[in-house]
C-alpha cells in the first residue's frame, strides 16, 4: 500500500487509455478533474508512508512522499487548467491526459528511486510521454513538430551524457545503489574523476530543469508546444528533477569543493544568461522559458549549499515556483485566442478587460521577481541565506544583482497589462471555475510568502 | 524573549495599537474590493484613513519621552526556523514619521477626490496599501519584517505612477521601480550578512555589537546604496524628478513626504548603530555628497519651468540637509535632520498639493501657464506663499528650525561643509522666490480660474498650521525625539572610543 500515489496515477492513466479506445471523447476532461483530485488526496494521505521496495532500489520516505504530493498537486492544477478546448484536437483528449498522467507517474517514480538504473527508467517514462504530447496542437504550422523533435533530440543527448556519467560512478563504486555509492564517492570527490562523474550524471536533471548548459531546448519548446503542454513542462517535471538533484548532490557530502565550485559557476551563468536574454523577449512563453533558466540557477543556490537548510530552501523554492509559474501560465492559457501564443502586446489593456487575470499575472510576475509579500521573495530569501551561510557570498551577490535585472521584464508584464491603455477593450468573460482557480493561485502565492513556517518545517524534516 | 526586554517596552494597552494602526488601512483596502459606486468607495477610504489618525495620536499621547527603549512593543514568532519574528516598536525617531504618515493619508485621499476620474477603487486601494506599508516600515523591529514592508510599498507606488500618472508615466514608473529595487537587493544581502554574524533578525539586537571594521565597511556600503537611492542622495537622484513629476498628486505627496524619509530613517536606524565605525569612516564622503546634492539641487531648480519638477529637485536639496545632519554625528545635527525630515514632509507635501490644485484647473504644470494668480486666486496664493517661504527656511517657519539645527551640528564638525550648505540655503531662497514671484505676479492677463474650494482649504489648513507651529514653537517636537537621539549619541561614543 506504500505505493498508492503511484498506483492511483497509473490507474488514472490506464482509465484514459481505455477512454481513448471508445467513441465518446468529450467527457474526458470532466472525468479527469475528480480523478486528479483523488490522486492528490491519496498523495497527501501517503505523505507519512515509509519503506523500501525492489531490494532497496525504491525507497519511500518523507522526502519522496513530500515530492510526490507536490507533483500530484501540480498535476492536479494542470488538469484543472485544461478547460478550454481550443488548443488540442478534441479527438486526442483522452490520449493527451493519459500521457500527462504517465509523465506524472514517471516523476513520482523518479523521486522514490535510489538506484541508478531505476532513476534512468523513471526519468525516461516521464520524458517519453512528453515527447508524444508536444506535437499535439491544433491549427499551427510546423512549429510544434519542430519543438517535439528538438525536445526528443536534446532529451536523448542529455540521457546519453547522464548514462555516461553513471557508468563512471559505477566504475568508481562498483554499485548502482545510492546507499552504496555514498560510502565511496565522497572519498573521490576531491579527484577529477569523482567530480566529472557526478556532474555528468546530473546533466539529465539539468536538462529537465533547463539549467545552463542544458537550457537550449527551453525557449523553442515553450514556444512550439501548446499552452497547456508548456504549462506542464515548465512546472511539474522540474519538481522531480529538483528532487533528484538534491538526492544526487547529497552524495557529494562535504568534501566536494570543486564540485560546488562548478555548480556555482553553472548557477551564476544560468541566472545571468536567463535574465539577460529574457529582457528582449516578446513572446511571453519564451520570456517565461528564459525566466525558467534563471530560476534553475536560483534553485541551484540552495542545492550547492550542501546543507539541510539549503535543501529545504530548494524544496520550498521549487514549490513556490510551481505555483507562481502556474499562475502566469494560466493567464496565458485563458488569454490566448485559438491557442495561439501570447505576445507582450496582447497584454495591453488587460487590467480593463479582465481585472482578475491582470491581478493574477501581476501576483505571479512579482513573485517570480521576488518582491515581498509574495512567496517568491520568501523562497529566495531562504535560498540566499543558506548559500550565504556556507560562505558562498559571490553567488549571493550575483543572485541579488540578477534579481534586480530580472525585475525589468517581469515588470514589463505588469506594465503592459496595467499602464498601457487599449484602444478597443472587449472584456474577457471568465467562468466561475476559472475565477476560482485564479483566486487559488493568488492565495497560494501570497500564503507561501506570508505563512512559510508549516511547510518549511515539513521540508526541513524531509531532507 | 528574554533579550527582548533589554530594548523593548511591551505594549501595556489592552489592544495592539501599532498593529491596529498598521493594518487598519489594509482592512479598509480589502473592504473596498467588495464595494460598488465611486462615492461609497471614496467615503470608505477617507473614513478609514481619518480614523487612523486619532488612533496614532493615542500612540503619541502614551509615548514616554523619558524612556530610551522602544515602546508599544509587540512580539509574535513568525518563522521560528530562521528566528524571524513579528516585532514592532517605536521610539523618538519614528513617532513623528508615523504621525506624519497618518496625517497625510486622509489629505491625499481628499486631494484625489475629483482629480482621479478613472479606476477610483483601485486608486484608493493602492493608497491605503501604501499607508499600511509605510507605517509598517517605521514600526518594524525585525529585519525581514522591515524588508517586507519596505518592498511591498514599491508595488502600489509603481501602480500609482504607472496607471494614474502623467504623459511620461511609463518611463517614470519603471525607472522608479528598478532603481529602488536595485538598492533593495543590496539591503537584503546586508541583512543576511548581519543575520549570519549575529544569529538574529532583530534590529535592536544587531545594534552596537563588536563587528570587525571590514564587516562594517561592506555592510555599510550595502545599506548606504539602498538608502542613498531612497533619499535620494546626489548621484542616485535621477529617478526622483521623473517619478515626482509624473505621479498623480497623491502619489507625489506620499513619495516626497514619506518615501524619501525612509532613506534617512534607514541611515539613522541601521547605518549609525549597526556600523558606527564605518559610518564615521564614510562620513566625509556622505557629507560631500550631501553638500553636492544641496548645491546641485538648488542650481537645477533655478532653471526649471515645470512646477512639479522644481519642487522635486528642491527635495534633493532639502534631503541633502537631512543627510548632512545625520553625518555630523552631533545630537543637534540629528535633531535637525529629524525635524528636517518632518518639515520636508509637510512643506513639500503641501507644495505638491498646491500644484495639484492649480493643475486641476489649468491642466498644466508649466510655471508660465499658472503665472499671475495673485488677483485671480488670492486664497490659493496665500497658502502657496506660506509654503514657499517655509521651503526656503524663512525664520518663523518650520524649515528654519530644522536647518538651523543642522547647521549648528555641521559647523561644529566642518566649517567648509557648513559654508557650502549656507550657499545652498541661499540658492533655495533664489529659486523659491522666483517661483513665487511668477505664480503671484507673473502675468497680467485676465483669466477665469476658480479659487480654492472648501475641501481644498481643509486639506491644506492642517499643514499650514503645522508650518507655523513648528516654526514658532518647536520645543514639543524636539523634546520627544531628544532622549532617543541622546541615547544613540552616548552609545555611539562608547563604541567609537
Amino acid at each position: 500500500m506504500m505505493i498508492l500515489p503511484e498506483l492511483s496515477t497509473l490507474i488514472f492513466a490506464i482509465v484514459f487509455l481505455f477512454l481513448s479506445l471508445g467513441k465518446k471523447k468529450d467527457s474526458a476532461v470532466l472525468l479527469a478533474k475528480p480523478l486528479s483530485i483523488i490522486i492528490l488526496g491519496i498523495s497527501l494521505v501517503g505523505v507519512l508512508a515509509s519503506g523500501q521496495l525492489f531490494s532497496g532500489a525504491y525507497r519511500i520516505d518523507l522526502f519522496s512522499q513530500v515530492f510526490k504530493a507536490i507533483i500530484a498537486y501540480g498535476f492536479c492544477l494542470v488538469i484543472f487548467m485544461l478547460d478550454r478546448r481550443n488548443e488540442i484536437e478534441e479527438a486526442y483528449f483522452p490520449e493527451y491526459i493519459m500521457f500527462l498522467g504517465f509523465s506524472a507517474l514517471g516523476l513520482m517514480m523518479l523521486v522514490s528511486s535510489v538506484e541508478l538504473i531505476s532513476i534512468v527508467i523513471a526519468l525516461e517514462v516521464s520524458s517519453y510521454s512528453l515527447y508524444v504530447i508536444i506535437p499535439l496542437r491544433k491549427g499551427q504550422t510546423n512549429i510544434q513538430i519542430e519543438a517535439s523533435v528538438k525536445y526528443l533530440f536534446f532529451g536523448a543527448i542529455s540521457t546519453g551524457i547522464m548514462l555516461f556519467g553513471m557508468s563512471y560512478i559505477y566504475g568508481i563504486t562498483k554499485s548502482t545503489f545510492l546507499s552504496d555509492i555514498i560510502k565511496v564517492l565522497p572519498g573521490v570527490m576531491n579527484q577529477p574523476i569523482g567530480v566529472f562523474a557526478l556532474i555528468l550524471t546530473l546533466t539529465g536533471f539539468f536538462f529537465k530543469l533547463s539549467l545552463f548548459p542544458m537550457h537550449f531546448w527551453a525557449p523553442d519548446i515553450y514556444e512550439g508546444a501548446s499552452n497547456t503542454t508548456t504549462t506542464f513542462i515548465a512546472t511539474v517535471p522540474k519538481i522531480g528533477a529538483a528532487a533528484l538533484l538534491i538526492r544526487m548532490t547529497m552524495l557529494a557530502s562535504a568534501s566536494g569543493v570543486q564540485f560546488v565550485n562548478i555548480l556555482i559557476v553553472l548557477a551564476a551563468i544560468s541566472m545571468t544568461l536567463g535574465n539577460l536574454v529574457g529582457l528582449v523577449q516578446k513572446d511571453i512563453k519564451r520570456l517565461l522559458a528564459y525566466s525558467g533558466i534563471a530560476h534553475a540557477g536560483y534553485l541551484l543556490m540552495g542545492v550547492l549549499a550542501l546543507s539541510k537548510d539549503g535543501y529545504a530552501a530548494a524544496i520550498y523554492y521549487i514549490t513556490i515556483y510551481l505555483f507562481m509559474n502556474l499562475a502566469c501560465f494560466y493567464v496565458l492559457v485563458l488569454l490566448s485566442k485559438d491557442g495561439k501564443n501570447v505576445v507582450l502586446d496582447d497584454l495591453v489593456g488587460l487590467s480593463k478587460r479582465a481585472p482578475l487575470l491582470a491581478f493574477t499575472l501581476a501576483v505571479g510576475a512579482f513573485s517570480l521577481a521576488g518582491i515581498p509579500p509574495t512567496g517568491g521573495f520568501t523562497g529566495k530569501l531562504f535560498l540566499f541565506m543558506s548559500a550565504f551561510r556556507e560562505g558562498h557570498l559571490a553567488i549571493v551577490i550575483i543572485g541579488a544583482v540578477n534579481t534586480a535585472i530580472s525585475i525589468f521584464y517581469y515588470l514589463n508584464l505588469v506594465r503592459m497589462s496595467y499602464s498601457k491603455e487599449a484602444g478597443s477593450a472587449d472584456p474577457i468573460q471568465l467562468t466561475f471555475n476559472e475565477k476560482a482557480l485564479c483566486c487559488i493561485f493568488i492565495f497560494l502565492v501570497l500564503y507561501m510568502g506570508i505563512v512559510p513556517f508549516g511547510l518549511l518545517d515539513i521540508f526541513r524534516l524531509a531532507v | 524573549m528574554m533579550a527582548l526586554h533589554k530594548y523593548l517596552i511591551m505594549n501595556t494597552l489592552c489592544y495592539p495599537i501599532l498593529s491596529i494602526v498598521i493594518f487598519l488601512p489594509l482592512a479598509g483596502a480589502i473592504l473596498l474590493l467588495f464595494m460598488r459606486g465611486e462615492r461609497s468607495v471614496k467615503m470608505t477610504a477617507l473614513i478609514t484613513s481619518i480614523i487612523n489618525f486619532p488612533l496614532s495620536l493615542i500612540i503619541y499621547s502614551g509615548f514616554d519621552i523619558g524612556a530610551d527603549k522602544f515602546q508599544f512593543g509587540e512580539f509574535i514568532p513568525w518563522i521560528p526556523a530562521y528566528n524571524i519574528n513579528y516585532v514592532l516598536g517605536i521610539d523618538g525617531i519614528t513617532i513623528f514619521l508615523i504621525l506624519l504618515t497618518t496625517l497625510l493619508a486622509p489629505l491625499c485621499i481628499l486631494c484625489s477626490w475629483t482629480a482621479i476620474e478613472r479606476r477610483v477603487k483601485e486608486f484608493m486601494f493602492c493608497l491605503l496599501i501604501m499607508e499600511t506599508a509605510m507605517i509598517g516600515v517605521f514600526c518594524a523591529l525585525d529585519f525581514i519584517l522591515f524588508y517586507v514592508f519596505w518592498e511591498a510599498m514599491l508595488i502600489p507606488m509603481y501602480l500609482l505612477i504607472a496607471i494614474w500618472g502623467g504623459p511620461n508615466k511609463d518611463y517614470a514608473s519603471i525607472k522608479f521601480f528598478i532603481y529602488t529595487l536595485f538598492g533593495s537587493v543590496f539591503l537584503l544581502v546586508a541583512i543576511i550578512a548581519v543575520y549570519l554574524a549575529t544569529g538574529t533578525f532583530s534590529i535592536p539586537d544587531a545594534m552596537f555589537r563588536d563587528y570587525g571594521f571590514n564587516f562594517q565597511f561592506w555592510v555599510f556600503l550595502a545599506f548606504a546604496i539602498a538608502f542613498a537611492i531612497k533619499v535620494p542622495m546626489f548621484p542616485f537622484h535621477t529617478w526622483l524628478p521623473a517619478a515626482h513629476t509624473e505621479a498623480p498628486t497623491a502619489g507625489s505627496v506620499f513619495l516626497a513626504s514619506v518615501l524619501l524619509k525612509m532613506g534617512t530613517y534607514g541611515f539613522l536606524r541601521f547605518c549609525l548603530p549597526i556600523t558606527p565605525k564605518a559610518s564615521v569612516f564614510f562620513a566625509p564622503y556622505m557629507i560631500a555628497l550631501s553638500v553636492i546634492g544641496i548645491i546641485y539641487g538648488g542650481l537645477v531648480c533655478l532653471s526649471q519651468t515645470d512646477m512639479k519638477k522644481l519642487i522635486a529637485y528642491s527635495s534633493v536639496a532639502h534631503m541633502g540637509f537631512a543627510t548632512l545632519g545625520i553625518f555630523s554625528f552631533t545630537v543637534f545635527g540629528w535633531e535637525g535632520a529629524l525635524l528636517q525630515m518632518l518639515n520636508h514632509g509637510v512643506t513639500t507635501g503641501a507644495l505638491f498639493l498646491c500644484v495639484g490644485i492649480v493643475y486641476e484647473r489649468t491642466h498644466s504644470r508649466e510655471i508660465y501657464d499658472n503665472a499671475g494668480l495673485g488677483k485671480i486666486m488670492p486664497a490659493y496664493v496665500g497658502f502657496f506663499g506660506l509654503f514657499s517661504i517655509s521651503s526656503f527656511a524663512f525664520p518663523g517657519t518650520n524649515n528654519f528650525v530644522g536647518e538651523l539645527y543642522v547647521l549648528i551640528g555641521i559647523f561644529s564638525q566642518s566649517k567648509l561643509a557648513g559654508f557650502f550648505s549656507i550657499v545652498g540655503a541661499l540658492l533655495a531662497a533664489a529659486y523659491m522666490l522666483r517661483l513665487l514671484k511668477q505664480i503671484v505676479w507673473g502675468r497680467e492677463d485676465k483669466r477665469e480660474i476658480a479659487d480654492m474650494k472648501a475641501r481644498e482649504v481643509i486639506y491644506l489648513l492642517p499643514l499650514a498650521l503645522f508650518v507655523v507651529w513648528m516654526g514658532l514653537f518647536p520645543r514639543p517636537f524636539v523634546q520627544v525625539i531628544e532622549k532617543t537621539l541622546m541615547n544613540l549619541h552616548s552609545q555611539m561614543n562608547i563604541f567609537l572610543r
